[in-house]
């Protein structure tokens, strides 16, 4: 079109590559020295590790005594952590004073548990309701004959007898499929328009929630006796149960309470226009919607319901935590300077176990849940 | 939201039970009538089984000899103080540890909750491995493994460890030296109060000149000054003295100095620790509840980093911490009850538990127990309720 036309002749050489932007060095750089702050930060941290990592790792593992050692060498003066103590009292950890011969019924419960619970946890899975029904309302009237016997010729075995791991499992699954649905009522009747009803569940939930959990125990393990009528005597197991399940569902009641204030009243009135009546609205509209919200809390609920097993002993029970100290105390064939040490962390690991997959799983939950609302 | 909210459907059509207000009446009387019924039978079922085990009832036993010993007390007692003394003793070393141990858990929890926000690796993974072990594992089981496994296996009191400033640690504790302030310290303690009147007014004065002209004053570090200043000054030359009553080790045990024994530290150690791990939570939820884009503003506005986050991030991030902060308190405050396991003699130790022993008194003693709880719930919701009123978000 025009003369003024412009044609390169010659190339213009390579520019040197641009600095790394990824690789070990530039990720180095970029999370522990990208200030002078940050590097001595991270020299104190390596230093602190330093300090901490090698004699935990001896404990826990280089000069730990494993499970088939024995005392002799648990004593030695150099000796680690006592793995062969938490072997030899194993079956006191996971069944309490369950008698030996016994032991397959607890395990037979296990068992079930984890046939019954697997699945229920895994969303691919088909017949939910037929597995949730079997496990909220047959598993625990199978496993409470089985485990407390004296039908079918089971041997009769009191509860005073069920301890260690079965009793903390026992609580916290009762506790927390008891307290869940508890607890919703008590939020509904939080949020409801009729004034006694409403004045009743503030006054419950405030009342428990500003009590200690040990309180409360110690109300069903002195006083829950004497409101009964003279000669009933009440399960020890069923104090704990009672104590531990109202003052969950009271802390339930608020996290749900929490979720159905997240829901919009556009939701109550659209279900409302469709002719439901009260509870088909909450459980068609308001309910699963309210639910997915507070995933995470419910779980932090049962996370600190299962912790707060270990405090039945007021009642007691000897739930694991209960039966590692009993026998760190009177262990005496056991004793070493490490044997209690060894038996709190077996506890905490197992506890730790079980809380920490609570919250992961939730986790995973909250993620698959996580429909629509995402921009 | 419940039937009633249908609103003015009393149709005449409709018939009486399917009205929504009716219906509603009826639900209460019925809720109301059985709870009452409830509440009589326990009422009679109590009175029968006490009746029966040939027990009073009545507070009147709180006037009567505990003659019990408690191990720790900040007030004066002997086996000769009476029941309701029991119960201020109680009270006292619940909030004793209570309060010690908020302030250590807030200070370690936003430690924690802002090193999980750090972008250097180790300090972020340390804080994470930090919350995600301590939060997972009981209180009650952390408060075994340090009395048991830690404070309980320290040497035995002639073995005892030295630690600096002529303190020691054994089996029965920390020995820390008493400061003994002589008569001429009562003019510190005096100049200290100025200081801080001082630097109340300095801070009013500071702010009224930096909205009048937009002159900046250095308030912090003039107030630290002053503080630090004034009383050294005035202790100087009034000659006050302070003189420290060291732990001395004599046959059986020290003798002089405090102690504070191995029940009350594994309690405020395992308080603090447990607690400051969910704090940190909090406080790391908080922070990241403000969007970057504030940041971006403050930073386009040319504030500088300290101001940046003085004025725009934290103010934003304190009203989201606040509320989850004060649960926190409360929950350590309740916690603390579990001292009751390891013998630190707090409220449910001494009153739910050896006061009720020995006077049978089971209804009045864990009344009067949980009417405490209520009362610090109550008081810390008020106090908490206040200052998130004044934090919180002003909407026009």
């Amino acid at each position: 079109m025009t003369d003024i036309g412009f044609v390169r002749s010659e190339l213009v050489p390579a520019k040197p590559a641009p600095n790394r932007t990824s690789g070990a060095v530039v990720w180095i750089q970029k999370n522990l020295f990208a200030t002078p702050l940050d590097a001595l930060l991270t020299v104190l941290g390596a230093l602190f590790l330093l300090w901490i990592v090698p004699p935990l790792f001896n404990f826990v593992i280089g000069h730990a005594v494993g499970p088939m050692g024995t005392v002799e060498e648990c004593r030695a003066i150099e000796a680690g952590a006592c793995w062969a103590y938490i072997y030899n009292e194993m079956e006191f950890f996971i069944y309490g004073f369950y008698d030996i011969p016994q032991q397959w019924r607890p395990n037979i419960v296990f068992a079930l548990g984890a046939l019954l619970f697997v699945p229920l946890l895994m969303p691919k899975l088909p017949y939910k309701r037929l597995n949730a029904a079997l496990f909220l309302f047959v598993y625990p009237i199978v496993s409470y004959f089985l485990l407390a016997g004296g039908v079918f010729g089971l041997s009769e075995m009191p509860t005073e007898k069920w301890g260690g791991l079965l009793i903390t499992l026992i609580i916290s699954v009762v506790g927390i499929t008891l307290s869940f649905p508890l607890g919703i009522v008590l939020a509904l009747g939080r949020q409801s328009s009729l004034p006694v009803i409403k004045t009743l569940c503030v006054a419950f939930i405030e009342l428990i929630r500003a009590v200690p959990l040990i309180t409360i125990l110690f109300m069903a393990s002195i006083m829950l006796p004497l409101f009964m009528p003279q000669g009933t005597t009440v399960d020890k197991l069923l104090r704990a149960l009672v104590g531990v399940t109202l003052f969950t569902s009271a802390y339930m009641a608020e996290v749900v309470r929490g979720g159905l204030q997240a829901i919009p009243r556009g939701q109550y009135e659209a279900a409302a226009s469709l002719g439901l009546g009260y509870w088909q609205r909450m459980y068609f509209i308001i309910l699963p919607q309210a639910l997915k919200h507070v995933i995470p809390g419910i779980v932090n609920n049962f996370i600190a319901l299962f912790k707060d097993t270990s405090l039945v002993y007021i009642v007691g029970m000897k739930d694991l935590l209960e039966a590692v100290k009993t026998k760190n105390d009177s262990a005496l064939e056991w004793q070493s300077a490490n044997t209690a040490t060894t038996g709190y962390l077996f506890a905490a690991m197992v506890f730790w176990a079980f809380c920490f997959s609570m919250s992961r799983y939730s986790m995973f939950m909250e993620r698959r849940l996580n429909t629509g609302h995402k921009r | 939201m419940t039937a009633l909210d249908a609103g003015p459907s009393a149709a005449p059509k409709t018939y009486f039970f399917n009205d929504p207000v009716i219906r509603g009446i009826v639900y209460q009387i019925v809720v109301a009538a059985i709870l009452v019924a409830f509440i009589l039978w326990i009422i009679g079922n109590t009175a029968a089984n006490l009746a029966a085990q040939n027990k009073t009832t009545g507070f009147d036993f709180l006037w009567s000899t505990a003659g019990f010993d408690i191990s720790f007390t900040l007030l004066p007692w002997t086996r000769a103080s009476i029941y309701w003394q029991a119960f201020l003793v109680g009270i006292t070393n619940t909030l004793l540890v209570a309060f010690i141990g908020i302030i250590a858990a807030t200070l370690l929890g936003f430690t924690i909750g802002i090193a999980r926000l750090s972008s250097n690796f180790i300090v972020s993974s340390l804080a994470t491995v930090y919350v995600e072990t301590i939060r997972n594992i009981p209180l009650l089981l952390q408060l075994f493994f340090w009395y048991f496994a830690v404070l309980k296996t320290m040497p035995a009191v002639r073995a005892s460890y030295e630690l600096p400033f002529d303190s020691f640690i054994n089996q029965r504790g920390i020995f820390v030296p008493k400061p003994m302030p002589d008569e001429q310290f009562i003019f510190v303690w005096i100049a200290v109060a100025l200081a801080i009147a001082g630097v109340v007014a300095l801070r009013i004065w500071a702010r009224k000149r930096l909205e009048a002209t937009g002159k900046r004053f250095p308030v912090f570090l003039s107030a630290i000054a002053t503080l630090v200043l004034l009383p050294l000054l005035v202790g100087l030359l009034s000659g006050a003295n302070v003189a420290f009553e060291l732990p001395v080790l004599e046959r059986f045990n020290f003798k002089g100095g405090v102690q504070l024994p191995p029940e009350f530290l594994a309690l405020l150690f395992g308080l603090t620790i447990y607690t400051a791990s969910f704090i940190a939570e909090t406080v790391r939820g908080g922070i990241q509840a403000v969007s970057h884009g504030q940041t971006e503003a403050a930073q386009s506005l040319g504030l500088k980093e300290g101001d940046r986050l003085r004025l725009v991030i934290v103010p934003q991030a304190m009203r989201v911490i606040v509320p989850p902060l004060t649960s926190q308190y409360l929950n350590l405050t309740k916690n603390s009850s579990l001292g009751a396991a390891i013998g630190y003699p707090e409220l449910v130790n001494v009153f739910s538990g050896t006061a009720l022993n020995q006077t049978g008194r089971a209804i009045e003693c864990i009344a009067l127990t949980m009417l405490v709880y209520l009362t610090f719930s109550l008081i810390t919701s008020a106090i908490m309720n206040w200052y998130n009123a004044r934090v919180s978000l002003v909407e026009r």
